[in-house]
């Protein structure tokens, strides 16, 4: 139902407008501009590019795996290759896309509130973002970086002599960036509220971006003197992590995986969210049990500070440590679990409307299960030690990542959309490109997790022939999922000029932000509004007595 | 307390940012944004920390012997110039709070001579002095006695962290001129959320060293055990 009802809105000569894209025009109103709206567009611009070059590198490996002798590159180049598309994607990607560019554009406008508590800092942010991103980008030019993204010593501190210092640099600098938007969104979700906004009637994406920017702001800094202190040992040869010179290389492992666990689920939570939002949306129905799933948000951050010891089950850590973060990890597939469950209770009984992005959060849904019961897989000590640093966690991590993160990312770019061009994207196309990425996305990374329990080590560039079959899979999938990046690109940069005009609310949604103009005025709100109702007040459910009549 | 008063007053001189509905509002998400920004500066201590703890435990010895480089005098002094630095600090702050412009004036000035007189110790007595030992990590180490590596490790601690704090107190002293400036120019009349997350920040600087000074310079069997 959501395709149809707003077409009448549209009307070619509608009567000007102001609003926040063309208030001002140059391009120094964008790059010296304070407004939340705009910063988002700044944030989805650069994380774009810098998806596109992540993806690049991850193109030019598949291409490699196609042959076992390595069909492309040579091992050294490969090893910079994986190096480039982990630390590109995670750090000026993923951590950034969903809450600098949806965060940013949404939490004021749905909280009801002018602008976030702090614009300066938060165009700031984005400097430092850009700054962080250009340092990386000049490494890459310079030769690049072969250490992993995990940037393990001695490797990185001493063996390897590829440029190493600009990129921990690179992420040293881009750590700034998110403490300071996490800050900006805790302060914000505190103190902006619209009157009548209270705890319980904010959106579940505001919880999720809460959750994530308290892990912002504890995480980054444990990330940030960490490679401080790498680029110190590569410059003065001083012991810290070397234990040639005295370190001790697993104390490294352990700063970095504090800081590197609950970055997954930074990169994770606030796609959780968004799909709570379209779930919601496009069920017409109240998200089943709010509260569980507003805590639950929480709980995840809380408990990713407790599991960092699981990816150092071979680092030769004790046995007790080894079983608690074992226990702990297993902890957290239970909030994650009570997110699963309370979808697809909302979804019982409610008028689903398989728009383009209910297609992407559906599909979330399923693969965030497989991702997540691989990771219990992977959270047993005595199965991990088969599996660890073979494709199985390969696979694993990217349909949390890929199959997860991203497709949240694009269900939610989608479905707000309409709201930051104030244009309709062509759904049809829309609803292939979602078909296509979750085809192309399974055909990509299924094998890898037969790959991995056959034994196929992560990171390398060639691998015996009989493994060859299944990688040729995975490199034609690759391919597919490419077409399904691209085909969004297209449309949607097609919908800015060409597409209809969205009107308000397209799809009929509750939520402050569907209450304002599209796109909004400067200010997000003519009057500030005054909540008096819950979030997803999606009228009454006729379910159980209507059911019972019939 | 006294906001209500202050509010109509900061609407009137334009001192309300456009985002914020009044200045209460705007006092509160100040003070919110700079505790929080402390809670990420622990986790940024904290991490050099957490492994001079681990390095320590592992090394006991060899950092009981660079503990004793180092110089209980200067920086038991440097601890007395900030524990006054933070009296001044919280006096100005009450100023602030009490429209007293002069006041004010009179104890940033006194804040911002502390802070130059710690890193005048800091840089010129202490780091000085260890450089010219041969103590300094990296650049000039020179000490060949028993546990030398650990030696060093211990002192490349003592520079990363009284490095970082230092630098901390640099930036201070920039925030401290700014404000002298702005209090000169009668900006914080019935106005003082700037001095007083400036001074939160200040007194965070100082706890640091309050952790540090007994971390570095006296644990570690100085005085026996």
């Amino acid at each position: 139902m959501g395709t149809g009802n707003s077409i009448a809105l549209s009307k070619p000569g509608e009567e000007y407008r102001v609003h926040y894209l063309n208030a001002k025009y140059g391009i120094k109103s964008w790059l010296l501009t304070t407004d939340h709206k705009r910063i988002a567009w700044l944030y989805f611009i650069s994380t774009s590019f810098f998806f596109v070059i992540g993806g690049l590198a991850a193109t030019f490996m598949r291409l490699n795996l196609v042959s076992p002798q390595g069909a492309l590159v040579q091992p050294a180049t490969y090893n910079k290759l994986f190096t480039m598309h982990g630390t590109i994607m995670i750090f000026f990607f993923l951590a950034p896309a969903v809450p600098t560019v949806l965060g940013n554009f949404l939490i004021p406008m749905m909280i009801g509130a002018r602008d976030v508590a702090f614009p300066k800092l938060n165009l700031l942010s984005w400097y430092i973002f850009i700054t962080a991103g250009a340092t990386f980008l000049w490494c890459a030019i310079s030769g690049g970086v072969a250490t992993g993204w995990t940037f393990y010593t001695p490797l990185s501190s001493t063996y390897t002599n590829t440029h190493v210092i600009s990129a921990a640099m690179a992420v040293f600098i881009s750590g700034f960036s998110s403490i300071l938007t996490g800050l900006n969104f805790i302060v914000t979700i505190h103190k902006m509220r619209a009157p009548g906004m209270t705890w319980f009637r904010l959106p579940l994406f505001i919880w999720a971006l809460y959750a994530t920017s308290i892990i912002f702001i504890l995480a980054m800094p444990v990330i940030a003197i960490t490679m401080a202190l790498l680029v110190v040992e590569r410059i003065f040869h001083v012991g810290i992590f070397d234990p040639a010179l005295g370190g001790d290389p697993v104390l490294f492992q352990h700063l970095f995986w504090f800081f590197g666990h609950p970055e997954v689920y930074i990169l994770i939570l606030p796609s959780l969210g968004v799909i709570s939002e379209l779930i919601a949306a496009f069920s017409r129905r109240r998200v089943f049990g709010y509260e569980f799933v507003a805590f639950s948000s929480f709980a995840i951050a809380f408990i990713s500070f407790l599991v960092w010891g699981h990816h150092m089950f071979v680092s030769g850590q004790s046995i007790y440590a080894g079983i608690f973060f074992s226990a702990m990890t297993m902890a957290v597939a239970i909030p994650s679990a009570v997110k699963v469950f309370n979808w697809i209770a909302t979804l019982y009984k409610g008028s689903v409307a398989l728009d383009a992005p209910m297609l992407y959060a559906l599909g979330f849904i399923g693969l965030f299960t497989i991702g997540g019961l691989t990771g219990l897989y992977l959270a047993s000590t005595g199965l991990d030690i088969f599996l660890h640093d073979t494709y199985f966690v390969v696979a694993h991590f990217h349909y949390i990542m890929v199959g997860g993160a991203i497709m949240g990312y694009m269900g939610g770019l989608h479905y707000w959309w309409p709201k930051m061009t104030g244009k309709r994207y062509p759904e049809h196309w829309a609803r292939v490109a979602a078909l296509i990425i979750f085809i192309g996305f399974n055909l990509t990374f299924g094998p890898q997790f037969i790959l991995g329990v056959e034994g196929m080590p992560r990171r390398y560039a060639t691998y015996p022939p009989k493994f060859q079959f299944l990688n040729i899979m995975s490199s034609a999938g690759a391919s597919i999922l490419a077409v399904g990046y691209l085909l969004p690109a297209i449309y949607l940069l097609w919908s800015i000029k060409y597409g209809p005009a969205a009107g308000p609310n397209p799809w009929g949604a509750k939520g402050l932000e569907w209450t304002t103009a599209s796109p909004p005025p400067v200010h997000n709100f003519d009057v500030i509004p005054i909540v008096t109702e819950e979030a997803y007040a999606y009228g009454h459910e006729p379910a159980v007595v209507g059911s019972a009549a019939s | 307390m006294a906001n209500e008063q202050v509010t109509v007053a900061e609407e009137h001189r334009g001192l309300v940012k456009e985002q914020f509905d009044d200045s209460l509002q705007q006092y509160q998400a100040s003070n919110l944004g700079m505790w929080l920004f402390l809670a990420t500066e622990v986790l940024f201590f904290g991490g050099l920390l957490a492994s001079l703890t681990i390095y320590r435990y592992q090394y006991f010895h060899a950092f009981a012997i660079g503990s004793h480089f180092l110089s209980v005098f200067w920086g038991g002094t440097n601890t007395a110039v900030l524990i006054c630095s933070s009296l001044t600090m919280a006096l100005a702050v009450r100023a602030a709070q009490l429209s007293k412009r002069k006041d004010l004036i009179v104890f940033l000035v006194f804040t911002l001579c502390l802070g130059i007189l710690f890193l005048f110790i800091k840089f010129g007595e202490e780091w000085h002095h260890e450089y010219l030992e041969g103590l300094a990590p990296g650049v000039n180490f020179t000490y060949h006695g028993p546990h030398a590596p650990h030696v060093e490790l211990f002192m490349f601690f003592y520079f990363a962290l009284t490095g970082l704090h230092a630098l901390h107190m640099i930036v201070g002293c920039g925030i401290l001129i700014t404000l002298i400036i702005l209090a000169a120019r009668n900006r914080f009349k019935e106005h003082f959320t700037p001095v007083e997350i400036a001074g939160l920040y200040w007194h965070f600087v100082d706890i640091v060293w309050i952790f540090l000074y007994p971390l570095l310079y006296l644990l570690g069997g100085r005085f026996g055990h």
